[in-house]
């Protein structure tokens, strides 16, 4: 899969309902694309740290410096926005 | 004198869970750390971990912006640890295991060298027999993850002096962290209290009253509980979890502090929780 993403186009939706789907079964329960994954109590500090690393490995992403906060993992809406982000700027790079 | 020593440095000995821990947050604050363990390869493992908890702590945004990391120092020599201004042992919570450790280091360092243990449950008068100099030994508890929790529980041993009070708030104030202060008995405060809770919440599992979601969740949903004792043992160890309950059952002879069978099960199958990936809960891989 983490291949296969890497290789097409990776679009907001499809970024989206992939974490939507990641979150759902992690947490165990569904959850709404604005929703604050802290505030709601639904995401502890701990597994913040692996939503970041699962989304380094799915994307082929590196969160770095002041990308790595933790209002850029508060809702499934900020998090597809950085790896968007990430993945233009790294495409970018690697077509100069 | 050595409360207004601006120029900490920290060794510790133990590069697992703990020692990890205290050494993301030493180096987080700008001090200097050297880390001692017994293999290149448990050093390296250790490495790669506390770059891990330091991404793991600016995510939290638990650690100063505006402030030069520490410079992080490996060694698999205790003569390393000669140079420091407190060293910590954080190794294995077996009392022979500690004693050791302790003998070894307050044999080369200075005198006036704190020496603290980081010790969940082993009274500190006890391993105060091993060292040089009894009234530089000092208990502190740092919580998991130490980068995250402000709070630690420290432990005034009968010997500990007050210059070593002193010493020790002054290098807990330099990494952030808040002190409560206690007497000394098994467990202390917070593991008198938390690890018979943990026990008895996996004899429920055991006994098929509740399950571990349900357990968990009536901690958390009735109680106000931020974590539930079966994912706080996970983050624990279980392994850890049960040399504690051991040095709380031997000196106690409470039986909620007799390690259960189901927690006995789950360390002899490896599953200790967190760092294994898998204890009560399923981490899907090894979590940072």
């Amino acid at each position: 899969m983490t291949s296969e993403q890497t290789m097409t186009a990776i679009t907001a939706e499809a970024v989206e309902e992939a974490l939507l789907s990641f979150l759902a079964e992690r947490v165990k329960t569904a959850v709404e694309p604005d929703q604050d994954l802290f505030k709601s109590g639904l995401v502890s500090s701990m597994f913040a740290m692996q939503l970041v690393v699962h989304l380094e490995e799915q994307y082929d992403i590196a969160v770095i410096g002041p990308d790595l906060t933790l209002n850029n993992f508060r809702t499934v809406h900020a998090m597809t926005s950085l790896v968007l982000r990430l993945r233009n700027a790294s495409d970018t790079a690697g077509n100069v | 004198m050595r409360t207004d020593q601006p120029d900490h440095r920290l060794a510790i000995v133990g590069g697992g869970v703990m020692g990890t821990n205290i050494a993301t947050l030493a180096t987080g604050y700008g001090i200097p750390v050297t880390l001692v363990d017994i293999s290149e390869t448990a050093l390296a493992k250790a490495r790669t971990t506390i770059a891990q908890k330091s991404r793991h702590a600016q995510l939290m945004g638990t650690l100063p912006p505006d402030v030069p990391r520490g410079e992080l120092m490996t060694s698999t020599s205790m003569r390393d640890v000669a140079d420091a201004t407190t060293v910590i042992e954080a190794v294995t919570e077996l009392p022979e295991t500690k004693a050791q450790v302790l003998a070894e280091a307050s044999a080369v360092v200075r005198p006036g060298t704190t020496l603290i243990s980081n010790t969940s449950c082993i009274p500190i008068d006890e391993m105060a027999a091993s060292v040089s100099r009894a009234d530089e030994l000092v208990g502190v508890h740092f919580m998991n993850p130490s980068y995250l929790i402000k709070m630690v529980e420290v432990i005034q041993g009968p010997r500990t002096s007050e210059a070593t009070m002193s010493s020790v708030t002054g290098l807990l104030t330099a990494m952030g962290r808040q002190a409560l202060i206690v007497r000394d008995s098994p467990g202390f405060v917070i593991n008198r209290l938390l690890h018979p809770l943990i026990n008895s919440a996996a004899m429920l599992v055991e006994e098929g009253v509740a399950s571990v979601e349900v357990v968990d969740g009536m901690l958390e949903g009735c109680l106000g509980h931020s974590t539930g004792p079966l994912r706080t043992a996970d983050l624990i160890g279980l392994d850890n979890l049960v040399d504690s309950l051991n040095v709380l059952y031997e000196r106690r002879r409470d039986e909620s502090c007799r390690p259960c069978e189901l927690l006995l099960a789950k360390v002899r199958d490896g599953d200790l929780g967190r760092k294994t990936g898998r204890g009560f809960y399923d981490y899907g891989k090894v979590a940072s």
